[in-house]
């Protein structure tokens, strides 16, 4: 999940209002991000250059690391994020992105050649007009580059950004893949001039750089953009231009992303625009570059339609699960940058538009989630499907049986009927009658009393299997029934475990009375008073 | 007891008498005569004591003040000596000038106990064949038992701590209506691991980093041919509604074969067959191993187990996911829920669960869950008001938190003490 610093003041101006921690993690929590960890400007750069505190006059500004979805471009800066939440949270409206109404001849175009289609085959541009940067917008704009690269751009092999400012260069452009040696010109942050083949070895030292150098360096050509003054503006995906770099200055500013994947590189033009043509002159508008292909076929760009759908109430209140009005669903849509509204009159049906900015949303699906998002997943009455649950006595009995038996006791099961001397007198025990069932009518004195305890049954076990190998180690898990004036009936079952043990040696009494000639060791817990 | 110099003065008297006694009974003495008349130090304390007492007048002449003094001091280290008692006032003046010292004296009382005999009788550990044959048990006299004192370690067997809780998560499970997938393949192709759930192909859970792709054997044999048609169009050009991701799908992506990332490999093999019968509900659920190339710390793990269950039936909501979350876990004691939208490729919606944890005071996140996208479930073929609803966690966090191990490696794998596992008492989840 990629994760985003932005400057929590900063931040919260542009929300409009200030929070606690706790209420901007609420904040999150109900939108689906994550306030991943809170630092400092300081801290940041002490840990990057491996310093300990030193009291410096070092930025102390609160910067807030927000973990968002991996889908979500439009995210990945600090204008993103604040748009998105104002919207969210009612305070704004969803924009509406234009592209300049010029006309064709005037806008600028950029040449396509056809050894582009060896090495990085697609490229799209735009322009701002008449932005202001001030030092923290240009410092966003740089980092959403990076963010953008790091993510959809999967390090640059599928996408490239060049950001470039305009009133450097001179339309036409023309990208080209060329032979290195043929590619000269003076790189961002050096002052002498390189030869596409010298920067590749001049960039193997370089941390940052390296690592984008196999995309190309094993090709034949390499992909360049030039002016028409054979100025150039960038070697992508690599380094741009020194000649073209963009400074707090900078009024005009050309975008051009080059790539191997042609709708990601449509998005991330489109994330870098939307986002910064908020600092346009003319707001939210975007100035287009005409991009003709070395077969004649042209295109214009930025493509900022937005996508429509027609998606059915029904569809929504029934994946969802609460019933909601048309009018109820669209101004939740409309606070999850989504523009909806009624299909026709008394329809069951939302027009959906979606803007330039949710490049997520593919399926009725996804517009079904921004409702349930915008209404609360925790708002959603649960509905419980059909199950059983187990009986915990029983259970309980079954997980003791089975560790009983792994300690090497033999399970017995005996009756549960009794004769009264076998229950109490052979036990060394008074009956006081006052806790023994007596049966009415038994046909013999086996059948007297219902046992108030596992011992005769587990002890008869033993007299008959005098013969058996030694030690016998038996256990018994059952009920024996007491009498009790708290039960309808006057009785009561109570489950209980026994084990015995019987060897040549141990230290409980036996009775003589079982023919048991040799000592045991008998243990009995009533096993209820686990639960 | 007296001092040294208590005995002195028991003997000769206490200082402050024997000054007095040479000062003159009339007239004067000198200071410095006196002082040569007596010990050194006699003079000294006698001059304190003395003067205390008010007995004489002290400066450069001395004289004395009353005609008769008794000596009190050296008759109550008199007493003492012949030990008798002495009051308690004087006994502290008589510490103070270090005269007497306290000593301690220890008297024992004995009487005759209960179990006096005059013979000793020995005491038995023992029941034994020997004496119930004998006939002597009858006069044994048996020590007691200590109960405190834990017995030898019994030779027993005994089951592995996280099987424990998977065995009562499988009984949950089927209480609640689950039926259990095969999951016994630990090989899979990147088609059914990644493709078939709608994970598009430049994802970053498909990189090496994250996934153990397999040198032997390196490709799956065999596909569906007709259901790879469907979802590589799905991939690239969408339809059943969707605009799908608008990218080349490679074949040869869908054919590496890998150790799988999640159970819902299993799970999608499964809908696929479910969706060839004409369609009836199910639930099902799956606790099987999953593999993940990620780096290895307190609680990670190269492999690990997955809990996955799933129902599949026409018309679910996300109430009835919401509802059957609140079922499961709240049978695993957490009954406290809250639900975070989240991203998973495959659902849509996709939800965090939370937990609120009594012991850490905060919610905690415990699983994840979603509805399956149509992406998925509509090239296998289902209606189209057919929804799957799921979820997935864990087994090793809960396991952890149960038994308070904080660190994985001393739960599951070699590295494990034996006698964690021997001294594991029964898993109880799902019973209370």
């Amino acid at each position: 999940m990629p994760t985003v610093s932005v400057a929590r003041d900063r931040l919260f101006a542009a929300l409009g209002r200030s929070y606690t921690q706790e209420e901007f993690e609420e904040l999150c929590f109900n939108f689906g991000i994550e306030l991943d960890d809170v630092t400092t400007e300081k801290a940041i750069i002490l840990k990057e250059r491996h310093l300990e505190d030193d009291n410096s006059s070092l930025d102390d500004e609160v910067i807030y690391k927000i973990e968002v979805p991996a889908n979500r471009y439009d995210l990945l800066c600090l204008e993103g994020l604040a748009q998105a939440l104002c919207i969210f949270n009612g305070h704004e409206k969803i924009p509406r992105y234009t592209v300049a109404n010029i006309s064709k001849e005037s806008m600028l175009k950029m040449q396509v050649k056809k050894e582009t289609s060896l090495i990085r085959p697609f490229v799209v541009c735009a322009v701002l007009r008449g932005i202001a940067f001030d030092e923290a917008r240009y410092n966003s704009f740089i980092d959403l580059q990076d963010k953008l690269h790091q993510n959809i751009c999967r390090k640059r092999t599928l996408v490239a950004i060049g950001t470039h400012d305009l009133d450097t260069l001179q339309g036409p452009f023309t990208y080209e893949a060329l032979p290195p040696p043929e590619i000269n010109f003076v790189p961002l942050k050096q002052v002498k001039h390189f030869r596409a083949d010298e920067l590749m070895e001049f960039y193997k030292s370089d941390l940052k750089l390296k690592k984008f150098l196999h995309i190309i360096e094993k090709s034949k050509v390499f992909p360049v953009i030039y002016d028409r003054n054979r100025t150039v503006l960038s070697l992508p995906p690599i380094i741009n231009g020194a000649h073209s770099a963009i400074t707090l200055k900078t009024k005009n500013v050309f975008i051009e992303c080059t790539a191997t994947d042609l709708t990601k590189a449509k998005i991330v033009l489109n994330t870098m625009v939307t986002t910064f043509s908020a600092y346009c002159e003319r707001k939210f508008e975007v100035e287009p570059v005409e991009v003709i292909s070395f077969d004649g076929n042209s295109s214009v760009y930025p493509d900022l339609s937005e996508y429509n759908m027609e998606v059915p109430l029904s569809y929504i209140t029934g994946s969802i699960g609460v019933p909601l009005e048309v009018d109820e669903v669209t101004s939740l849509l409309n606070r999850m940058q989504v523009h909806a509204e009624q299909a026709g009159l008394g329809g069951n049906n939302i027009n959906v538009s979606v803007p330039p900015t949710r490049s997520d949303i593919l399926h009725p699906c996804d517009v079904m989630e921004d409702v349930a998002i915008a209404y609360g997943y925790n708002n959603i009455p649960k509905r419980k499907l059909s199950s059983l649950k187990p009986l915990p006595l029983n259970q309980l009995s079954d997980l003791i049986r089975y560790e009983i038996a792994m300690n090497g006791f033999a399970e017995v099961l005996t009756w549960i009927l009794c004769s009264k001397k076998e229950n109490f007198e052979m036990l060394n025990r008074k009956d006081d009658k006052t806790t023994a069932v007596v049966i009415g009518n038994p046909r013999s004195s086996d059948f007297e009393v219902v046992r108030t305890s596992l011992m005769p049954g587990m002890l008869k076990t033993v007299g008959h299997n005098k013969d058996h190998p030694k030690p016998i180690k038996i256990f018994e898990v059952g009920d024996v029934v007491l009498l009790d004036e708290k039960k309808d009936v006057g009785a009561s079952n109570r489950r209980l475990l026994a084990a015995l043990y019987c060897g040549a040696n141990s230290g409980f009494e036996v009775l003589n009375n079982f023919d048991i000639p040799d000592p045991c060791t008998f243990l009995e817990l009533d096993i209820e008073n686990f639960l | 007891m007296l001092t040294d110099e208590g005995k002195k003065y028991a003997a000769e008297g206490s200082p402050e008498v024997q000054l007095f006694l040479a000062v003159p009974p009339e007239g004067f003495i000198a200071k410095d005569e006196l002082q040569k008349k007596l010990d050194p130090s006699v003079f000294k304390i006698g001059c304190s004591q003395a003067g205390k007492n008010k007995w004489v007048d002290m400066g450069k002449q001395v004289s004395r003040k009353v005609q008769h003094v008794e000596d009190k001091v050296k008759d109550l280290l008199v007493r003492i000596q012949d030990g008798q008692t002495i009051d308690k006032d004087d006994i502290n003046s008589l510490k103070a000038r270090k005269l007497i010292v306290a000593q301690t004296w220890k008297g024992y009382s004995v009487r005759k106990g209960p179990n006096y005999a005059s013979k000793r009788k020995k005491v038995a550990t023992d029941l034994t064949r020997e004496n119930l044959q004998r006939g002597d048990w009858k006069e044994l006299e048996f020590k007691e038992y200590n109960f405190n004192a834990k017995g030898p370690l019994a030779d027993a067997g005994h089951l592995h701590p996280l099987l424990k809780v998977k065995q009562q998560l499988k009984n949950i499970f089927l209480q609640m209506g689950f039926e259990e997938m095969p999951t016994n393949n630990f090989v899979e192709s990147s088609f059914w691991n990644f493709d078939a759930l709608f994970q598009p192909q430049q994802h970053p859970a498909r990189d090496s980093h994250d996934t153990f792709f397999l040198e032997a054997p390196s490709t799956t044999r065999q596909l569906p041919e007709d259901y790879v048609e469907l979802v590589k169009r799905v991939h690239e050009s969408g339809g059943y509604g969707s605009r799908g991701y608008m990218y080349d799908w490679k074949r040869e992506e869908a054919n590496k074969n890998l150790l799988r990332t999640h159970t819902t490999a299993v799970s999608t093999r499964m809908l696929y067959a479910l969706a060839k019968q004409p369609f009836a509900p199910k639930r099902y659920f799956s606790i099987d191993r999953v593999f993940r190339n990620e780096s290895v710390d307190r609680t990670h793990l190269a492999e690990f187990h997955q809990i996955e269950g799933l129902v599949c039936d026409r018309g679910l909501t996300l109430g009835d996911l919401i509802g059957v979350l609140n079922d499961f876990f709240s049978r695993l004691g957490m009954s406290k829920l809250r639900f975070k939208p989240a991203y998973n490729p495959y659902t849509e919606p996709s939800m965090e669960i939370f937990s609120y944890h009594e012991g850490l005071k905060k919610w905690v996140e415990i699983g994840n869950s979603g509805m399956f996208r149509p992406e998925m479930l509509l090239p296998m073929g289902f209606p189209e008001d057919v929804r799957v609803i799921a979820w997935g966690l864990s087994l090793e966090r809960p396991t952890m938190i149960l038994y308070g191990i904080d660190n994985i490696r001393d739960l599951f794998g070699h590295k494990v003490d034996l006698s964690l596992i021997k001294r594991n008492p029964i898993c109880r989840l799902g019973i209370d």
